[in-house]
């Protein structure tokens, strides 16, 4: 047994040997034995902090119990998982979260979503043992996307992480100590107060009900049940490749007819396609980019269509501004063109329309309350739901989602491209441009549609393109605000020769959006994009400009991109957003 | 809360900042120093803190509220301190405690007098059991309290 292998060591958990890397911690090693060692602070794509003790195991020889989150395994270390000690501290530390947390389950948005309540469940807690003082907080309600309720925050401080490493904003810390120890921004401001993007990655990890988005299932069920209204629902490209998670399905798996069929179940009177905008905003933003190194307009120029971004560039670098194509992202041009456009072509009175949008995003909720977006004369999006709040739609209904045959979406507004299908990924904004810009410059057709090298999950992708003449495009693509930062860091610097850069929020771009179903990793994530890639592949048409629907709205009443009608509806500005604490 | 920062705090500020400000593990000195021009720390200056160290503002109110050295709204120029130990509470500190409260006109959370003439609060234990119920203004303790003596002592700081 002295063999000890430089990367390796061999640790007994239950009596079982096994061989782990050295780096490994006691909970990934047990994971290889087919332990899932119960834990709540712990999420595998955050720093460790092991606060929350609840994966308590008895390491032989040492003093106490330890948390085999952080604990590291070494040579010849022998672990119980499952002794008498371990099961009855490890409940005992649950039943000590549970004396200061709501007994309401039942009512709860998070019910069955609910890690804290797995746990319970899986450790057999059946009564409350412990009755004490409980923490009085206020719920934060004051913004359209995100509900923060710290009654039922049991201070994992994942959100803390989740802020700061994956977005840089550190909107939240732990604050006051023991009793009153709560998780909140600074001052105790409300999340409209300070400068949080809305982008809801901490929705995603929060293990609790502390941190959901914003539901507004009953609104859009009463705009649904009023006979006055004619109600249309847009659906973002993430939807489809997420919603099947929330019934069952393998992550990648895409559910696009099954989904529309859903929403006729659920009374919509259309069913359109946000990929549908998606292509009508690489037309606008494809021109615009043209333009701009045509006329020398400021560069680089940078994606508008993640509404997390928008914020972040609002709140913090108001100076990037000019930077920011002036298209509205899908969601707004869809809400401008269906109040327009479609209302005309339909002959409805646009007074009666509730656009609707379903997105994998909780900051589209205060993206379709921005004051800019009604240039239709009306709201352009009244309701957006995410595509969590989709499928407690659907289970209300009690239709039997995998069972639904498939629909197709409604014309004119649900014909759409590969280009817009990929716009759910980060780097797929870039590639549908691409696809676009360089037919728009050249005049020569595409020979390869696929632009490998902005496609993947690296946090920073660089790529150029040779349009010819000895012109040459170069292009940058981040997701995450921290790696946005940086690259707003090397504009600032002087040191980016980009023509274009796109950015979105959320990891893995809007497929691993704040909306999106629990749970979600960097697997998940991968699957997601995948289905992407393979249902753009399977397209008909793959380049914006060819889609039909497409040429059709601008050949009979768009005009032409960038055109005055185009201006009007589809551009947007933004300005800075004063008075919140940075 | 009310107070006015004198524009020369503020410049003194930032020369700490600037001395200290891009140095790891500086921030508590930081945070005490500070406590020491403002005789509080106030919103502003841990804006400008939070701006010149780099440290996220919440990361920086977490680190206050945590230890309680510091403080967020303004301290009276006498600190009083009402021992609730085993001792002091055996012999009466509760009474002590309100009668200072009632003598202050301190209602509910408050702390501190409006005039700023005094923080009242409330420590586990002074060290000095023999003298219990006690209290401390400033540096000076004063012991084997009953209620009447209150206003006597409070009013030698007055």
């Amino acid at each position: 047994m002295s063999s000890v292998n430089e990367t390796t060591v061999k640790v007994t958990i239950d009596g079982q040997e096994i061989s782990v890397p050295r780096s490994y911690t006691i909970l990934q090693a047990a994971r290889l034995v087919g332990l899932n060692i119960p834990h709540l602070c712990y999420h595998p794509e955050l720093a460790r902090e092991g606060n929350c003790r609840v994966c308590l195991v008895e390491v032989e020889g040492g003093r106490s119990l330890v948390a085999s989150c952080v604990y590291p395994v070494n040579e010849g270390m022998k672990v119980h998982t499952n002794s008498p000690i371990v099961r009855e501290t490890r409940k005992t530390v649950v039943e000590l979260m549970l004396a200061n947390h709501p007994e309401d389950c039942l009512f709860c948005v998070k019910n069955q979503h609910c890690e804290l309540q797995e746990i319970a469940a899986d450790l057999g807690i059946r009564r409350v043992r412990f009755h004490g003082e409980k923490r009085v907080a206020e719920k934060d309600e004051n913004n359209p996307s995100i509900v923060r309720d710290p009654q039922k925050c049991i201070l994992c401080t994942r959100c803390v992480r989740a802020c700061s490493e994956r977005q840089g904003l550190d909107i939240f810390s732990s604050v006051n100590r023991g009793f009153n120890s709560i998780v909140e921004p600074a001052f105790g401001l409300g999340l409209d107060e300070v400068a949080c993007s809305y982008c809801g990655q901490c929705t995603t990890v929060c293990p609790t009900a502390a941190l959901t988005e914003k539901d507004d299932t009953q609104i859009l069920w009463d705009a649904l049940a009023d006979p006055d209204k004619f109600v249309v629902v847009q659906t973002a490209p993430s939807v489809r490749i997420g919603l099947g998670e929330e019934f069952g399905m393998k992550s990648g798996g895409i559910v696009t007819g099954k989904m529309v069929a859903a929403l006729r179940r659920l009374g919509f009177d259309r069913v359109f396609d946000t990929d549908f905008a998606a292509d009508l905003t690489i037309m606008e933003e494809g021109h615009e980019l043209l333009h701009r190194i045509k006329t020398g307009g400021v560069m680089p120029m940078m994606t508008s269509c993640s509404p997390g971004w928008i914020n972040f560039v609002e709140t913090v670098h108001p100076d990037m501004i000019p930077h920011l194509s002036t298209a509205k992202s899908p969601q707004g041009m869809f809400g401008a063109t269906v109040k327009t456009y479609f209302a005309e072509k339909a002959g409805i009175d646009p007074a009666k329309i509730v656009s609707v949008s379903v997105m994998p995003c909780t900051a589209k909720k205060w993206e379709a309350k921005r004051p800019q977006l009604c240039d239709s004369g009306y709201r352009d999006v009244d309701i957006v739901i995410t595509t969590r709040e989709f499928a407690r739609m659907i289970k209300q209904t009690g239709a039997d989602f995998m069972n639904l045959s498939e629909e197709d979406f409604d014309n004119p507004m649900g014909v759409s491209s590969g280009a817009g299908q990929i716009f759910g990924a980060t780097g797929g904004v870039m590639e549908a441009a691409l696809r676009t810009a360089y037919e728009a410059y050249t005049g020569k057709t595409l020979e390869n549609l696929d632009f490998i090298g902005v496609r993947g999950l690296a946090g920073i992708k660089e790529a150029s393109v040779d349009m010819g003449d000895g012109v040459v495009l170069k292009v940058a693509v981040a997701h995450t605000l921290r790696n946005a930062e940086k690259l707003i860091e090397k504009i600032k610097a002087g040191t980016a020769d980009y023509h274009f850069i796109e950015i979105m929020a959320c990891p893995g771009g809007c497929l691993g959006g704040g909306g999106q179903p629990y749970p979600t990793d960097t697997e998940i994530r991968q699957a997601r994009m995948d289905a992407i890639y393979n249902a753009d592949a399977h397209m008909k048409y793959r380049k914006s400009h060819e889609n039909p629907a497409i040429i059709e709205l601008y050949d009979t009443w768009m005009g032409k991109p960038l055109g005055e009608r185009a201006h009007h509806l589809l551009h947007t500005h933004f300005k800075a957003w004063e008075g919140r604490l940075k | 809360m009310g107070e006015k920062i004198a524009e020369k705090d503020m410049v003194r500020l930032d020369e700490l900042l600037a001395d200290l400000g891009s140095q790891r593990g500086t921030l508590i000195p930081i945070l005490q120093k500070s406590q020491e021009i403002f005789g509080y720390l106030p919103r502003e200056v841990l804006v400008r803190i939070s701006e010149k160290t780099g440290s996220p503002l919440s990361r920086i109110y977490g680190v206050v509220t945590f230890y309680s050295q510091f403080h967020l709204k303004p301290r009276g120029r006498n600190i009083v301190r009402s021992c609730q130990g085993t001792a002091c509470h055996v012999r009466g500190a509760k009474g002590i405690l309100s009668e200072l409260k009632k003598e202050l006109g301190l209602e509910g959370e408050e702390a501190t007098t409006k005039d700023l003439g005094f923080t009242l609060e409330t420590v586990a234990c002074i060290g000095c059991c023999g003298l219990a119920p006690v209290i401390m203004v400033n540096d000076e303790t004063h012991g084997r309290l009953v209620p009447d003596s209150v206003k006597g002592i409070l009013d030698q700081y007055r």
